[in-house]
């Protein structure tokens, strides 16, 4: 806590000095944090290189862009935005099906109060291994593997939905209320009616609310996956934007805001509903 | 309690009532439905041959990963370095702008409810674009290189952090607030004293989890030219040259992982 004790600062506010507590308490670790932020930033601005001819030439597409942002086209290439949208509302579904349908088993192997340590271990690592990869970069693999299309895009998000689910799901188990697993215990319940009787039930609302959540995120990494050939939406963002046309892209970019807006409004209503 | 009664007049018990049992049912044959309509799409758009080849790939591609060529990983400490430039400078620059309109946005520091939706209309269009489609606007208008990066990973920043700080400011405790504005304190010193030492640990804790994030994110930015190893990357794909790609694959493991660990211990400090 503060160098200084209660009954000081009492005294300092009485005089009329006083001063609110700081955030880190310790000032040897407060001003080091301060010293090493201020070299980092030296260092960091000295390596980052900016062509500022370059920067002035592209202001007026900035401007291009902004203008387009006032009249979005949605006309001219509205067969090829309807297809991308459709494409990646269907990769979004599936995936995220799938996803779950794979996360709980893996969440139920990773949470330790009710898994054995193998069990346990080899579930944390594909949590570890599906996280720490960016959807891109594993849709990159994917794309070489099962060739260009949603099929591709399907099996990323897939997997990025088991990091995600897994995780959190061994979360909530691992801090259920024990007593009422012990309650369907002692009426001689098996692991398999524990389960479904004493974990589940707790465990449920909070599933549905993030698989909620992971359909939202699903639907906006399905507009990026396209970039590297994974299908959706973003493959004919990524056109529109190499081709200046950014009317379409603008186009695009308001309805996926849209779409994201109406699901997080509608999950919240199914949260709501749920809990 | 749903019971419903036997012949004999002996009530029984059952998990749901008839109505919610039906509910129930049709909810799962219409999310059944939907599933396999749209399995069927991404079928047919599916070359179903590469898939079945998928195996065959996937060793082949293993193969060539494998031994990942070590000697590349000297040219790859500046590359390594600029995406964690990346990643905190775009967070530091995020979270200046994400932290007023945190406040404009949260329903009890909001001056104005028309301020308050024109900031939620900010938070939700800056957390629906991912940062990768951002930094290909801005590679466009900017040129490539860091700079495109840095503010690609600042603009989604603004929403993440925004929305998880204006909901920590709506859930503050009012008696502070109200003790502050009794001493005659103005709409700023009450924010000052009153609100801000109550969110700051929430602050500080967002922050440090976007930057982990952010971490992950901007090592792909190169992809699209924004820098960063993201520009090795790409450019180790497009030649080919798998056992370059697997050294990259483990630095990115590496750097995300002690991310991870640094985020998480300093969260943990923090609360």
């Amino acid at each position: 806590m503060s160098t200084m004790s209660s009954k000081q600062r009492q005294h300092l506010a009485q005089q009329g000095t006083w001063r609110r507590l700081p955030l880190i308490a310790s000032p040897g670790l407060r001003w080091g944090l301060v010293l090493a932020l201020a070299v980092y930033l030296v260092l960091a601005f000295a390596s980052v290189e900016v062509n500022w001819a370059r920067v002035a030439e592209g202001a007026s597409r900035g401007m291009n862009f902004l203008s387009a942002f006032m009249q979005p086209d949605f006309v001219s290439r509205w067969d090829d935005i309807l297809a991308g949208l459709l494409e990646s509302l269907t990769m979004t579904v599936t995936s995220t099906v799938l996803g779950i349908a794979l996360a709980v088993p893996v969440g139920l192997g990773a949470a330790r109060n009710i898994a054995p340590l193998p069990i346990y271990v080899i579930c944390r690592s594909i949590i570890a291994v599906s996280r720490t990869f960016q959807e891109v970069i594993i849709a990159i693999l994917f794309v070489v593997m099962f060739g260009f299309g949603p099929f591709a895009g399907m099996i990323t998000l897939a997997f990025a939905t088991i990091g995600f689910m897994a995780k959190l799901l061994a979360e909530d188990i691992e801090d259920l209320d024990w007593r009422q697993v012990e309650a369907v215990r002692a009426t001689g319940a098996g692991w398999w009616q524990t389960l479904n009787h004493a974990v589940q039930p707790q465990v449920m609302p909070r599933l549905i609310g993030l698989s909620m959540y992971r359909l939202d995120i699903n639907f906006r990494e399905s507009a990026v996956i396209g970039i590297v050939g994974a299908g959706g939406i973003g493959a004919t963002l990524n056109t529109s934007i190499s081709r200046y046309e950014y009317d379409t892209s603008a186009a695009i970019l308001l309805m996926i805001i849209a779409i994201v807006l109406l699901s997080e409004y509608s999950s919240s209503h199914v949260r709501r509903w749920t809990q | 309690m749903p019971v419903s009664t036997a012949q004999h007049g002996q009530p029984q018990w059952r998990l749901r009532t008839t109505r919610a049992q039906w509910l129930q049912y049709l909810a799962w044959l219409a999310g059944v439905s939907l599933f396999l309509l749209c399995w069927k799409l991404i079928s047919d758009n599916t070359m179903w041959v590469f898939v079945e080849d998928a195996g065959r790939q996937g060793a082949d591609l293993i193969s060539r990963m494998t031994p990942p060529e070590w000697s590349y990983a000297s040219q790859l400490w500046k590359p390594m370095w600029d995406t964690l430039n990346i990643a905190t400078l775009g967070t530091a620059l995020g979270i200046m702008l994400a932290f007023p309109v945190a406040f404009l946005a949260a329903r009890n520091t909001s001056p104005h409810p028309l301020v308050r939706s024109a900031a939620l209309v900010i938070i939700v269009s800056s957390r629906s674009i991912n940062s990768l489609i951002w930094a290909m606007l801005l590679v466009t208008i900017l040129g490539p290189g860091v700079l495109a990066g840095i503010i690609a990973i600042a603009l989604r920043s603004i929403g993440f952090v925004g929305k998880l700080l204006y909901e920590a400011i709506e859930e503050i405790h009012p008696t502070p607030v109200e003790a502050i504005s009794a001493t005659g304190a103005s709409r700023l010193q009450v924010m000052s004293y009153g609100v801000l030492p109550q969110v700051m640990p929430a602050f500080a804790g967002i922050s440090v989890y976007r930057w982990d994030i952010n971490i992950r994110e901007s090592t792909v930015l190169g992809l699209v030219g924004a820098g960063g190893i993201g520009l090795q990357l790409n450019a180790s794909i497009n030649t080919l040259a798998w056992d370059h790609v697997s050294v990259i694959f483990l630095m990115i493991f590496a750097t995300v992982l002690v991310s991870e660990w640094v985020s998480a211990k300093v969260r943990h400090a923090i609360i």
